[in-house]
């Protein structure tokens, strides 16, 4: 299992390195660059940069070479100092920036994703167990209906509804006055207050699926042999349903945990935007309107380090729950 | 599974007493009787088979047995299990399985432990996800001790008896790095681990190929020559039948239409739909151009049928006139062969006397038939 994961993380090198190319190569392709977009800005508040200035711009941010100079240049840079290259746009390293959202973006991609599992799974296993009852139509009737439902428009209701009710439109992770002190019981608290309205509009839609997926799940596993088996034996239905049906509806579940932390990381910046949260997604979204090519570029190269690395994840964890699975990759090995 | 000549023995006792079962399942298409009026005996050291194609209701008969049915199903009759001594044979402190809770801990004291079940498919019926050791044990572990490294003993010691060698590295292994055979063998030992007094063994050896699914049958038979326990055989094979069984029942579309000691079966086939089945198996020595004899058509499904024998579109001796007027009873030929057919009821709608071969109840006026529930237990 070792030389398992160890041969997977080394072969995770090229791929990485792959994917920076074709990201470096997309994010330059649209005609312009950072110093065309950012003397458009200029123009509109009526300043102008002469060519002679825009050239000297473009030799200073090493703008004028071909693509794949720049792309040797800026990698180089991050292998051998961690330098991940210049934001123009923020007028900061990268790093300084990334290192700014990056919290707050984990939290809420986390508890988004804790909040998906947390409410779909046992909402999944119900429907399951009392097919076609009330209350799995009732679940199955409201789990469509937040599938369907549009990300911002669920966000705007719920902003409403809070400031309806609480005064408050709980805009942002924090309230202002928090912002300038240090950390504290009660500004804990008042983040988790703020994170209720982000983590339900990002998590519905993928709960919803996931008590579908859930439910399906269950239902195929609590109709197999062996637990007809277990029944035979004298099992209680409790224990069966726990031991082998739940057990195993998990597997296809854990197989995505890796891809849907990234999914939830990506997804979120409409909602983001509409909320006002610190997060990378309206960054990263600024980042490539503006051709800021640098930040962009490791954002992109960060998730798609993301990717990789949760699906090592869910490959290991699956590997765990599943000796069918372990044993192939042991022969393999 | 006792091969000496069955008729001459004293019975053994009664271990289980199925009278009048009947499981119903509603479809979209009606009521689908699926299981419709069976009875039958089991006795302690003794095998009963029960024969019949797919669709005859046989392993739904097996199941209800346990309770296994979703409680969607509608079931009645009685499945009486007397007590382990014979003691209840009587019938008067026997346990009526039907009439326990389906999920209930009456009924769960019962499964694995007094009744077990083996399963046609080896290949499914462990979990993939659990050792071959832990499934064994968990029957162990419900119904023999608390303790569970004794029930490892036990484990391995049925392991062994099963005929898996090298018990102590299989016991930890997954099912699938067992074979088709030795996962037949594990589940016989996870049957048999708690020593139950019946044995339900539905199409054990159905996906086996054939030498295993024949060293299969003689652990069955060595293990039930051990431990005394009654089998009840459930199979579509009458090879396999005549190899491993005391008594045979013949089950179509739901109900028992031929039950008799097996030789007697093989030897003097009543049934129009027994005979068809046993024209049906190739012989060897049979000629080049012989043709096997299917029976004609399908089981019809058994939803809405009106009251008339059920296998008579597919019957070479129907009597017209007389199949379609109502259904036939079962018939007691000798006190321990009976048939469902009007070619043996002297009380059939119209006498005439039919083509064919009825050497019992035309032969022999003074061997009348007679409804089985006065016969003799």
């Amino acid at each position: 299992m070792l030389t398992y994961i160890l041969r997977r993380t080394l072969m995770m090198i090229p791929v990485v390195l792959v994917i920076s190319v074709i990201v470096f190569w997309i994010i330059q392709l649209p005609p312009g660059d950072y110093v065309s977009s950012h003397v458009m800005e200029l123009q509109k508040e009526g300043e102008q940069l002469s060519a002679a200035e825009q050239d000297a711009l473009r030799e200073r941010y090493g703008l004028d070479q071909p693509w794949y100079a720049q792309y040797l240049a800026w990698i180089w840079g991050i292998l051998t100092r961690g330098d991940l290259g210049y934001s123009f746009a923020y007028s900061q390293p990268v790093l300084a920036v990334v290192e700014r959202y990056m919290a707050t973006t984990l939290i809420v991609a986390v508890a988004s994703m804790v909040f998906t599992y947390v409410v779909a799974i046992p909402i999944g296993v119900y429907s399951a167990v009392k097919q076609y009852s009330v209350g799995d139509y009732v679940f199955t009737t409201v789990g469509f209906l937040g599938m369907a439902t549009p990300n911002f428009l669920l966000a705007i209701i719920l902003m409403y509804l809070s400031y309806i009710w609480f005064g408050n439109p709980m805009l942002g992770l924090q309230s202002p006055e928090y912002a300038a002190q240090g950390w504290s019981p009660a500004r804990v608290l008042d983040m988790l207050r703020h994170l209720v309205i982000p983590v339900v509009v990002i998590g519905t839609a993928s709960t919803c699926e996931l008590i579908r997926v859930m439910r399906g799940q269950m239902l195929d596993e609590m109709t197999k042999q062996h637990v007809l088996t277990a029944r035979a034996k004298g099992v209680k239905e409790s224990t069966n349903l726990r031991k082998y049906s739940l057990r195993a509806a998990l597997n296809p579940i854990v197989s995505t945990i890796g891809w849907s932390l990234t999914a939830i990381f990506t997804g979120s910046t409409i909602t983001a935007i509409v909320l006002n949260l610190p997060t990378q997604g309206p960054v990263m979204l600024d980042a490539l309107m503006a051709q800021d090519m640098y930040l962009a570029g490791a954002w992109l190269g960060f998730m798609a380090i993301l990717t990789v690395i949760g699906t090592l994840i869910s490959d290991i964890l699956l590997a765990w729950l599943d000796p069918r699975i372990r044993d192939e990759r042991r022969a393999r090995a | 599974m006792t091969t000496t000549p069955e008729d001459t023995t004293p019975p053994a006792h009664l271990v289980l007493t199925v009278e009048d079962l009947a499981v119903h399942v509603p479809t979209e298409h009606g009521l689908l009787r699926a299981v419709d009026g069976v009875s039958f005996e089991v006795r302690a050291g003794r095998t009963l088979g029960i024969v019949g194609e797919s669709g005859s209701g046989k392993s739904l008969t097996a199941k209800s047995l346990l309770r296994l049915h979703p409680a969607a199903f509608r079931e009645s009759g009685r499945v009486l299990l007397h007590g382990a001594d014979g003691s209840g044979a009587d019938g008067t402190d026997a346990l009526d399985i039907m009439e326990l809770r389906r999920d209930g801990p009456m009924i769960r004291a019962v499964r694995g432990r007094r009744i077990a079940l083996i399963f046609q498919e080896p290949m499914t019926a462990f979990s993939p996800l659990h050792t071959i050791g832990d499934q064994i044990m968990e029957a162990i572990l419900l119904h023999r001790t608390a303790d569970r490294a004794e029930a490892r003993d036990i484990c391995l010691e049925w392991m062994l008896r099963v005929g898996i060698g090298d018990a102590q590295r299989r016991i930890d292994q997954y099912p699938h790095e067992f074979s088709g055979g030795m996962r037949q063998r594990a589940m016989i030992a996870m049957a048999l681990s708690c020593e139950p007094e019946v044995l339900i063994a539905d199409e054990p050896t159905t996906a086996l190929d054939v030498t295993i699914q024949a060293q299969v049958l003689e652990l069955m038979q060595e293990l039930q020559a051990e431990t005394g326990m009654a089998i009840v055989f459930i199979t579509h094979d009458l090879a396999v039948v005549a190899g491993t069984c005391d008594e045979v029942a013949v089950m179509y579309l739901g109900r028992i239409v031929e039950q008799a000691p097996v030789r007697e079966l093989f030897a003097n086939p009543q049934h129009p739909y027994t005979r068809g089945l046993l024209r049906s198996i190739p012989r060897f020595g049979m000629g080049r151009d012989e043709r096997l004899q299917a029976i004609e058509g399908t089981v019809p499904q058994a939803i809405d049928l009106p009251a008339m024998c059920s296998f008579r579109d597919r019957c070479g001796a129907r009597i017209e006139g007389v199949c379609e007027t109502a259904e036939p009873r079962l018939l007691e030929l000798t006190d321990r062969h009976q048939v469902r057919c009007f070619l043996h009821d002297p009380d059939a709608p119209v006498p005439d006397q039919p083509v064919g071969s009825t050497e019992s109840t035309a032969s022999d006026p003074a061997h009348a038939p007679v409804v089985p529930e006065e016969s003799p237990a």
